[in-house]
């Protein structure tokens, strides 16, 4: 268009709004994880130095609910966990976006009983489900890659 | 001692205050009524042959539609584990729960560790504890109605909780 | 202040403060209240049930050998020995006993977890009270474990390995020589951090004299397990009732005077390297022959059998869909779990599903003392004696 001639050398790309926004965010997560029961460990394990998820950009756990942007919910929600999980997922800040990991978290598990909430996504929802019991480190990566997709497909106009 | 020995002690200290007594796989248990329970397990504690000091574990049973148990005049057991450190050897005290009458003398001051676990048979099976300084729910949450672990609580009946509990914190005199 | 000799009383008020269930110290699913006083805690409040599963109620609703994953899931830091122990008591239920090699193997996988149990015990206090390193460091030894574990039976966390009247498999060639290996390097490796932390000024002045669990206390709320040992009663279920031929192994029941966080911590240390002395005298002497019990109302029949007889096959079908028929009657059965004696109090009805499952969680005994630990003291050794008692919310809240 002849805008570079303008520009005397400097190192300019043109592209549109959302693929810089989306870059940004999708390596840099910060995930909250809100970690109940024993896919908690897998996920420390995540963290750790042999899966090290600092690979994919989304190493920096954030305990505060208003610093983080992924909710990582890993293990058996109850009853009584309900509303303090609602509570967590209204405080983080949008753009946001919600793991459930294993099959408590998902489903309920195999725990259908009068104290265990069948599926978190009775209370919030859910952008990505991860099988297993535990799930494997890999399948959490898996998880977070898949994320990182969804977030390259959206537009900063759908959060306003 | 064995535990069959134990349970003779118990049966000719007590007598006919002795409601049933077991025995299964060498491990051997009396019931008694709640008003027996405190002298029963103060004995075990005290006397210098037993000399259970160790109160281990509380958990209630509830016997609603047991099989082949006409003679059973009592819905629910509260079974107290007790263990002899000294002597190394283990018994076991069940309490008699009525259906209609559900309480038992709390021990919470005998043994720190009744506190809980009252707290949490009275949650599960709906048995009061007389005696206890706070006698709460512990494991469900506080606007569950009912007692989950009875016969005749439905396993999937879920009870939704609109908001946690705001004050935790109680008179002092529990931890005293 | 006017005439500049006295200086008016600042005033105060005491301040409630709110930890958890959602906190990174809490491990979990704790929540506590605690009242202060500038940074002293007056008053506390402890809430427990966040994670309740309804364990017990759901075990009525299954055959004796599903519960086997139940039991494993209660106790995620060191999930074999919970199904182990389940397994355990259920033999002891019906009168069987397993296999001496089934045995062996029981107390190896069960030592391996108390090892990572009580290296992720060790690491998450440490991170609680700032240092982050030896929690990573320690976290590739477990992850060697679960690599062994996963050669045992195909998964690495929940490993459904036991089996009512022994174990689902032997172990595959030369794993023991792996066993052998990485408990070298876990023992090195534990080593290491325990001279990073022994004598550590920081971490000394934080532990010692944090939570102190007294004897009187410890035997007031049935404290079981390091938490008791560090107290200095030296009781230990492996010592007292063994089990699985534990009376064969030489080994110490490491105690200390003080009960507080640091003696905690080093009780832990040492109970890894008696696990460590533990599983190499096992490999050592393993007996050899079958790892499940000849008896066919328990166990299930090989799959050449169920393949290609029709006898096998139907008893295959009966024990899957008509479960284990145990007598009718009740018994405790107590075993030494990663945190104290965990035991199983079971009633049956004599049908294939228990009627009652009840049981005793050590972490739920240890956890009771805490208010009364922290009365008066300060916050932060709150924080570090939390993370000491070791309290798996799975068996907590059951």
């Amino acid at each position: 268009m002849g805008l570079e001639n303008h520009l005397e050398g400097m190192p300019v790309i043109a592209t549109r709004l959302d693929e810089v926004i989306n870059w940004g965010r999708k390596y840099a997560l910060w995930p909250m994880p809100f970690g109940t029961a024993c896919c908690a460990i897998e996920f420390m394990g995540v963290v750790s130095s042999r899966f090290d998820v600092s690979r994919f950009g989304a190493e920096l756990v954030r305990f505060s609910p208003r610093q983080a942007d992924l909710l990582l919910v890993m293990g058996t929600i109850t009853q009584k966990m309900a509303p303090v999980l609602k509570q967590i997922y209204d405080q983080m800040p949008d753009p946001k976006w919600v793991v459930s990991m294993g099959a408590c978290a998902s489903s309920g598990g195999f725990y259908d009983n009068y104290s265990v909430v069948q599926g978190i996504d009775e209370l919030v929802p859910v952008d990505v489900y991860v099988a297993g019991c535990p799930p494997r480190p890999e399948n959490v990566i898996g998880a977070i890659v898949k994320i990182q997709e969804k977030i390259s497909r959206e537009s900063i106009s759908a959060w306003r | 001692m064995v535990e069959r020995d134990i349970m003779a002690r118990v049966q000719a200290q007590f007598g006919e205050r002795v409601l049933a007594s077991y025995e299964f796989r060498g491990q051997c248990a009396v019931t008694v009524r709640p008003a027996d329970l405190r002298a029963v397990l103060v004995w075990l504690r005290d006397d210098g042959e037993i000399n259970a000091d160790w109160l281990l574990d509380v958990g209630g049973v509830d016997y609603l539609g047991y099989p082949d148990d006409d003679d059973r005049e009592w819905r629910y057991e509260v079974a107290y584990q007790v263990y002899s450190m000294a002597k190394n050897h283990r018994f076991r005290v069940k309490v008699a729960v009525p259906e209609g009458a559900e309480s038992v003398p709390s021990v919470w001051d005998l043994w720190a560790v009744a506190n809980w676990m009252e707290r949490e048979v009275w949650d599960l099976y709906g048995i009061r504890f007389e005696g206890h300084p706070n006698l709460r729910r512990i494991l469900c949450h506080d606007e569950f109605e009912g007692h989950a672990l009875r016969k005749d609580y439905p396993i999937n009946k879920r009870q939704k909780l609109s908001q946690p509990a705001e004050n935790l914190l109680c008179d002092k005199v529990e931890w005293a | 202040m006017s005439d500049g000799t006295s200086v008016p009383p600042i005033p105060s008020e005491l301040l409630t403060l709110n930890i958890g269930p959602a906190h990174p110290a809490t491990h979990g699913t704790l929540r506590l209240q605690v009242q202060l006083d500038g940074e002293t805690i007056v008053n506390t409040g402890c809430e427990i049930g966040y994670l309740h599963r309804g364990f017990e109620k759901q075990c009525e609703t299954v055959y004796y050998q599903f519960v086997i994953p139940y039991a494993e899931r209660l106790n995620y830091m060191g999930p074999v020995h919970n199904s182990n122990a389940w397994c355990f008591a259920c033999e002891q239920f019906l009168g069987i006993e397993a296999p001496p090699r089934a045995q062996a193997l029981r107390v190896i996988t069960s030592e391996m977890a108390r090892i990572i149990d009580h290296a992720v015990c060790i690491g998450t206090n440490l991170v609680d009270i700032g240092a982050l390193t030896n929690f990573w460091y320690m976290y590739n030894y477990r992850e060697k474990i679960y690599d062994l574990y996963e050669e045992l039976c195909g998964a690495r966390m929940m490993v459904n390995y036991p089996r009512i009247g022994g174990v689902s498999q032997d172990a595959p060639d030369g794993w023991f020589d792996k066993l052998l290996t990485t408990i070298g390097e876990m023992q090195e490796a534990v080593g290491d951090v325990q001279h990073l932390v022994e004598r550590n000024r920081i971490f000394m002045d934080r532990t010692i004299g944090a939570g102190v669990i007294t004897k009187e206390l410890a035997i007031s709320h049935a404290v079981t397990g390091p938490c008791l040992r560090a107290a200095g009663i030296p009781y230990d279920v492996r010592k007292a009732q063994p089990y699985w031929g534990y009376e064969k192994y030489q080994f110490d029941v490491p105690t200390a005077e003080g009960g507080d966080t640091y003696d905690r911590t080093i009780v832990r240390f040492q109970e890894m390297y008696e696990s460590c002395k533990i599983i190499r005298q096992a490999v050592a002497s393993i007996p050899g022959g079958a790892v499940m019990v000849e008896d066919h109302l328990v166990a299930l029949p090989a799959k050449d059998k169920v393949y290609n007889t029709m006898e096998g096959l139907i008893n295959h079908f009966k024990l899957i869909m008509h479960g284990i028929q145990p007598p009718k009657g009740e018994l405790y059965s107590a075993t030494e779990g990663g945190c104290g004696e965990l035991g199983f109090y079971i009633v049956s009805d004599g049908s294939p599903k228990p009627w009652r499952v009840r049981i005793r969680p050590p972490c739920f005994a240890n956890y009771s003392t805490f208010p009364k630990i922290i009365q008066g003291k300060m916050l932060a050794d709150a924080i570090a004696a939390l993370g000491s008692i070791n309290i798996i919310a799975g068996e907590l809240d059951r």
